[in-house]
C-alpha cells in the first residue's frame, strides 16, 4: 500500500517537521571485519636489482630492534574498507547537511565546494613545503596575499598564518606577550593576564599553559564585560588581556577601547581573540579600538571546512611594533619574488613544522576572492539578521531567553537559557539538544562553566536561509513544547539516531575506559592479551 | 552592490533584497545598521574595505586561483628526495575519496548521536595506531608532531614532578624551536650529544647529565638525521633508573618492520601520523599523535580530548564518548591540562583508512621496501667521487645524510644544478649542523624506482665529477 506524506510536508501551508532518522548501520569495529589474508591496497614491490644489491636490510639491526610479530591490524579488502568508511560517514551530520546553527561561537558556514577542487589539485597536493622557492611561488603568492587581506580587515601591519587553529593562534600571541616584556626587562614581574569568562577558554587556558596568573572578569548586569573590575585588575603585573568581542553572548562591547587603554596604561598588551568576527567584518577593525594583537580562524570565519577538528589556521596579527617577534618565517614579496623570510632575529622562533596548513589558507583566500569587500560586508550583515531573526523566533518559545542586554541587538550569535523550561519541567538544555538531534540538527549547550543557566548558543552565519532558520526555530518549539507534554519523551531523546543512550559512567572509570579496542578487549571483554608494562 | 542591480551572492541566501526586507520588519529594524548600535561611532569603518574586487563567477574564480596555483611544481614533475618531516608516500585512492565526504569534511563538533561515525572512526584510528605502537591510549590528533613531542614533556613533567629535561642532539632544530618556546615557562632543556661516527646519541654523557630531577629523555627514532637509534633499550633503562620517563618520537610507518618503541621501554611515544596517507600539501598535511600505557597517572595528563567506547541502553550496540573530561580546558578553563580545541581531526580519520587498507601486511612490506630503495640510494651515491653516503655508520631507515666536502661545492650549488635537471635534492643541512660540513639530508620512499635513484646518481655525478 503506498504511502501518502502530502499532509505530513504542509500543515496550514507550513512545513511540518521532517520524518527524520539518522543513518543506522549497526557498523562493526573495523578489527570485526578482519579475514586473514585479505588486502586493502598492495605497496609498490621492491625490484629485484635493488634486492640482490641491498641484501637484507634488516641484518644490521640488533635483535630487539626487529619487530617480531607484525601489527596486529585489521585484513580488510579495499571494497569492504569504503563501505566501512561511508557507512561511518552517513552516520554524522556535517554543515553540508544540516541547519547548523546549533554550535554557536564555531561559525559553522558553508564551505565552498569549488575550494575544495582547488585545494586537492596536484599543484598543491603534492608539493613538499621544503623544495625551491622558485618552485613553490604560486602558494608563497596565495600566502602573501591572503596575509594584505588580513591587513586590510584587522588594520594590523603584519600576520603569520603558522598557528594550527584559534586556540594554537592564543598560544602564540601569549608567547608574543611574553617575548615583549622580555625585551623590556618586565617578563618576570608581569606575570597576569586578564581575560573575560565569556571569551574562549583556551585564551585562560593557554595563557596557563604559558605560565601566567589568569584574572578572569565578569560581566556586569547588562552582559557587558566589567569595566571597573578590569580597572581593579590592572597592575604592574599585568602581562596583558586577552578578550574576545563580540563575546560568545553575541553583545558587542561598546566600551572596548577603554579595555584597551586602561591595559596599556597599566603597561600590558592587549590581544583581540576575533574567533567571533563573522558578524563585524568591514564593520569594525582590531587597529580601530588600538589592540596590538588579534586572530582569525580560517576554518571558522574565512569558511575552511572544519573537518570533524581541524586541520585548521589561527592566523595571527601584530602591529608594526610586535610583528618582528612573529614566528619565523614570514612571507615577503621584493617585487618580482616571493620570499621566506627566517631572519627575525626577535622572532618567538618556529612554532610548527614548515609554515602551517596551506591547503586552508587557500581556501580562504579563494572565499575572499569570491566575495570582494562588498561580499564580505554582506556576510557580516546577513549573519547578524540571520541572528537578530533567529532570536526573535527563538524567543516567541515560552521558557527561553536571552540573558543580558534586554532589549539590545545581538551580533552574530546568541546564548540564550532554558532556565524557565527547565524550572517548569525538569528538562535540561543537553536533553533538548539529544531531543533536537532526532529531526536531523546538531545542538550544542555551551562552553562550562554555565555562567549563563541551562545554556545554549546558536550562530546561524550568513549560510541558512530564512527558511531553514524558521525549521530550526520549529523544531526547538516542538521540543520545548514536548517537555511540557511528554518531559519523558525528551528525557530519553535520542529516539532516531545511530545509537541509544550511552552509558558513560565507564569513560570515568580507569577500570573500565577503553580509548583503544585492545583496550577494550583486554579490560572489558576480557579476550584481549595485556598491553606493555613498565619493565 | 548598487540598489538597483544588486548581486546576489550564491553563498548568501538571505542576500535576496526581499528576503532582507521581510526579516527586518519581522524583527522591527528598519537596516542592519540598527544591529550595530552597540558599535561606537569612531570603531565603525566608514568606508569599504580596500580589497581587491571579486571573481563573482566560480568559473572566474577558478581561473584566478589555478592561475596563481599553477606557478607551483609538483613532485610529480619533479624527482623528489626532500623529506625531513614531510613525507612523500603513496596517498591511497580510498584515504582521499573518505576525507572528502562533507559529512566528515564539514562536522566539527557533534554530541556522540548526531556524530556517531566521527567518534567511531577516531576509536579506530586510536585502536589501530595503538596495535602499531603496542600502546593502549592514543589521543584524537593533536595539531604536529612538533606539538606532540612538546606535550608529551610536559606531560612527563607533570606525571614526575620534574622540570629537567634532556634532548637528542640530533632532534629536528625547529622542532626544539618549538618545544622552547612550549617549555619555556616550567622546563630546563638540556641537549644529549651523539657520536660523530655513527649519530647514535652518546650514552656516557646521557649518563653524566640525567639526575634526580631529570623529568624525561626525549629522542627521535628513527632520528631526524634518518638512522635508527639502537641503543633505545639502555637510554629507556637509564631513564628508568633515575625515575625518569622516557619518551620516543616515532615515525608511524616504520613500525610494520621496527619494534614500538613502548618494547625497548619508552612510556610516551609520539609523533607525526603525515605519512600515513595525507598529501604533502607544502606541510599541510601534518598531524600529531601521543600514545601511553593505560595508566590512570599517565591518562588524566592528556590535554587532548580521548574517545572511549562504551555500552549503550541496547545490549551489544556500540557508544563512545570522552573519556575523563574534566581534565581538559573545555570542562575547566585554566585548570584543566594545558588545552584542546581543534587541531587536525580529519587527518586521523586518514590515517585510519590508511591503516585499515595496509593491514600488517602492508605496514610490513612498505617498511622493508623503504628500507631496501634508502639503502641501495646510499650505495650507489656513495660511488659517486667526493660523495660520502651515508655520514653516519647506523642502520638508517628512509633518510640519510650525505656529504659533499670532498666534491669542493656546496649544498645549494649542488641542488640548483640537480634542480636544473628536474631534481629535487635533500634538505640543506649545513646550517642546522654546521658540525656534518657540506651535508644534506635526502629521502627515499616506496614512491622511487630503481631508476628513479639511478637518475639522481647519473645527475649528481654531472654535477660534481
Amino acid at each position: 500500500m503506498s504511502q501518502d506524506i502530502t499532509e505530513h510536508r504542509y500543515e496550514n501551508g507550513k512545513p511540518k517537521l521532517r520524518r527524520f532518522h539518522q543513518a543506522r548501520w549497526d557498523e562493526p569495529i573495523i578489527f570485526e571485519l578482519s579475514r586473514e589474508g585479505q588486502r586493502g591496497i598492495l605497496v609498490p614491490e621492491v625490484e629485484d636489482e635493488i634486492r640482490d644489491r641491498v641484501g637484507d636490510v634488516m641484518a644490521p639491526l640488533p635483535q630487539y630492534m626487529r619487530r617480531k610479530r607484525p601489527p596486529k591490524l585489521p585484513e580488510v579488502s579495499q571494497p569492504q574498507v569504503l563501505r566501512h568508511y561511508v557507512r561511518l560517514s552517513q552516520e554524522n551530520l556535517g554543515t553540508d547537511l544540516n541547519i547548523d546553527v546549533g554550535q554557536g561561537t564555531c561559525t559553522m558556514k558553508y564551505s565552498p565546494k569549488i575550494n575544495e577542487q582547488l585545494v586537492r589539485m596536484p599543484k598543491m597536493a603534492d608539493v613538499h613545503p621544503l623544495q625551491d622557492e622558485a618552485t613553490v611561488q604560486g602558494i608563497l603568492e596565495v600566502m602573501y596575499r591572503f596575509e594584505e587581506i588580513l591587513k586590510k580587515i584587522s588594520g594590523l601591519d603584519r600576520f603569520s598564518l603558522q598557528p594550527g587553529a584559534g586556540s594554537a593562534a592564543i598560544y602564540t600571541n601569549v608567547s608574543i606577550i611574553r617575548a615583549y616584556h622580555e625585551a623590556r626587562g618586565e617578563a618576570a614581574k608581569r606575570d597576569e593576564i586578564i581575560t573575560t569568562i565569556f571569551s574562549h577558554p583556551s585564551n585562560a587556558a593557554c595563557a596557563k599553559t604559558a605560565g601566567y596568573k589568569i584574572i578572569t572578569l565578569y560581566p556586569d548586569e547588562d552582559g557587558y564585560p566589567d569595566l571597573d573590575a578590569l580597572k581593579a585588575a590592572v597592575s604592574e603585573r599585568t602581562a596583558g588581556l586577552l578578550i574576545t568581542n563580540p563575546e560568545d553572548t553575541g553583545i558587542f562591547n561598546p566600551r572596548i577601547q577603554e579595555f584597551v587603554e586602561v591595559v596599556h596604561e597599566a603597561g600590558g598588551l592587549c590581544f583581540y581573540d576575533q574567533a567571533n568576527a563573522n558578524g563585524i567584518l568591514g564593520i569594525t577593525r582590531a587597529r580601530d579600538a588600538g589592540f596590538d594583537l588579534c586572530h582569525f580562524n580560517l576554518h571558522k570565519t574565512f569558511s575552511s571546512p572544519h573537518g570533524c577538528g581541524g586541520p585548521a589556521v589561527g592566523a595571527i596579527g601584530a602591529t608594526q611594533e610586535l610583528s618582528k617577534f612573529l614566528p619565523v618565517p614570514v612571507v615577503e614579496f621584493d617585487g618580482s619574488r616571493y620570499h621566506l623570510n627566517h631572519d627575525l632575529p626577535d622572532s618567538i622562533g618556529k612554532i610548527g613544522p614548515f609554515y602551517g596548513v596551506a591547503p586552508v589558507v587557500l581556501r580562504a583566500y579563494a572565499w575572499v576572492m569570491s566575495l570582494g569587500p562588498e561580499g564580505l560586508r554582506e556576510v557580516a550583515e546577513i549573519a547578524v539578521l540571520n541572528n537578530n531573526y533567529l532570536l526573535k523566533r527563538m524567543l516567541e518559545i515560552p521558557g527561553v531567553s536571552a540573558p543580558y542586554a534586554r532589549g539590545k541587538r545581538r551580533i552574530e550569535q546568541v546564548r540564550y537559557s532554558w532556565e524557565e523550561l527547565a524550572r517548569d519541567t525538569g528538562v535540561h538544555s543537553e536533553e533538548i539538544g539529544l531531543r533536537a538531534a532526532d529531526f536531523g540538527v546538531h545542538y550544542w549547550t555551551s562552553h562550562h562553566p554555565f555562567i549563563v543557566p541551562e545554556p545554549c548558543t546558536l550562530e546561524p552565519t550568513e549560510s541558512y536561509s530564512k527558511e531553514e532558520l524558521d525549521e530550526y526555530a520549529a523544531i526547538l518549539a516542538h521540543v520545548a513544547a514536548e517537555a511540557r507534554t511528554n518531559p519523558e519523551l525528551v528525557k530519553s531523546a535520542p529516539h532516531n539516531s545511530t545509537i541509544h543512550t550511552i552509558d558513560h559512567a565507564p569513560l570515568d572509570d580507569p577500570s573500565q575506559w577503553a580509548m583503544t579496542w585492545r583496550a577494550y578487549r583486554r579490560k572489558v571483554r576480557e579476550d584481549g592479551e595485556s598491553g606493555p608494562t613498565k619493565e | 552592490m548598487t540598489e538597483d542591480r544588486p548581486i546576489i551572492h550564491p553563498y548568501i541566501p538571505n542576500s535576496v533584497s526581499a528576503v532582507k526586507k521581510q526579516m527586518l520588519k519581522e524583527v522591527g529594524a528598519e537596516s542592519v545598521e540598527d544591529f550595530f548600535e552597540d558599535v561606537p561611532e569612531e570603531l565603525r569603518l566608514k568606508k569599504p574595505l580596500d580589497l581587491p574586487p571579486p571573481f563573482l563567477s566560480e568559473h572566474a574564480l577558478k581561473r584566478h586561483v589555478e592561475g596563481i596555483v599553477e606557478k607551483n611544481k609538483t613532485c610529480g614533475q619533479y624527482l623528489n628526495f626532500l623529506g625531513a618531516g614531510c613525507y612523500q608516500h603513496h596517498v591511497p585512492a580510498v584515504c582521499d575519496e573518505v576525507n572528502q565526504r562533507g559529512e566528515f569534511l564539514t562536522a566539527y563538533a557533534g554530541e556522540p548521536y548526531d556524530d556517531h561515525g566521527r567518534f567511531q572512526a577516531l576509536f579506530e584510528y586510536a585502536s589501530m595506531m595503538g596495535e602499531l605502537l603496542n600502546m593502549d591510549v592514543v589521543n584524537v590528533p593533536t595539531y604536529d608532531g612538533f606539538q606532540a613531542a612538546a606535550t608529551s614533556i610536559r606531560m612527563a613533567s607533570r606525571i614526575t614532578g620534574r622540570r629537567d629535561v634532556l634532548i637528542s642532539r640530533t632532534i629536528n632544530p625547529d622542532k626544539l624551536s618549538k618545544i622552547r618556546d612550549y617549555c619555556k615557562p616550567e622546563l630546563e632543556i638540556k641537549l644529549v650529544g651523539y657520536d660523530p661516527e655513527t649519530g647514535q646519541l652518546d650514552l656516557d654523557h646521557l649518563k653524566a647529565e640525567i639526575c634526580a630531577t631529570t623529568a624525561a629523555i626525549y629522542l627521535d627514532n628513527p632520528s631526524y638525521l634518518g638512522f635508527i637509534e639502537t641503543h633505545g633499550d639502555q637510554i629507556s633503562r637509564t631513564a628508568h633508573d633515575h625515575g625518569a620517563i622516557c619518551i620516543v618520537g616515532a615515525d608511524p610507518i616504520s613500525l610494520g618492520v621496527l619494534t614500538p618503541p613502548a618494547d625497548y621501554g619508552a612510556d610516551i611515544v609520539c609523533g607525526d601520523i603525515q605519512p600515513l596517507g595525507m598529501h604533502m600539501q607544502f606541510g599541510g598535511g601534518q598531524a600529531g599523535f601521543i600514545a601511553t600505557r593505560d595508566e590512570e597517572r599517565y591518562v588524566m595528563e592528556y590535554p587532548s580530548r580521548l574517545f572511549g567506547i562504551a555500552p549503550t541502553s541496547v545490549s551489544g550496540e556500540y557508544g563512545f564518548g570522552d573519556v575523563a573530561y574534566e581534565r581538559t580546558s573545555f570542562a575547566v578553563r585554566e585548570e584543566g591540562r594545558e588545552w584542546v580545541g581543534t587541531a587536525a581531526a580529519l587527518w586521523g580519520i586518514t590515517a585510519g583508512v590508511y591503516l585499515a587498507l595496509m593491514g600488517p601486511q602492508g605496514m610490513a612490506e612498505i617498511g622493508e621496501g623503504v628500507m631496501c630503495r634508502s639503502r641501495y640510494a646510499m650505495m650507489e651515491m656513495e660511488k659517486v667521487k667526493g660523495v660520502e653516503a651515508p655520514v653516519f655508520q647506523s642502520p638508517h631507515f628512509r633518510e640519510f645524510v650525505v656529504n659533499f666536502d670532498g666534491t669542493g661545492k656546496t649544498v645549494e650549488e649542488i641542488n640548483r644544478a640537480l634542480s636544473a635537471r628536474g631534481i629535487f635534492g635533500g634538505k640543506d643541512l649545513s646550517e642546522e649542523f654546521p658540525e656534518l660540513g657540506n651535508s644534506a639530508l635526502y629521502c627515499v620512499t616506496e614512491v622511487h624506482t630503481k631508476g628513479d635513484i639511478d637518475r639522481l646518481v647519473s645527475a649528481l655525478r654531472e654535477v660534481v665529477e
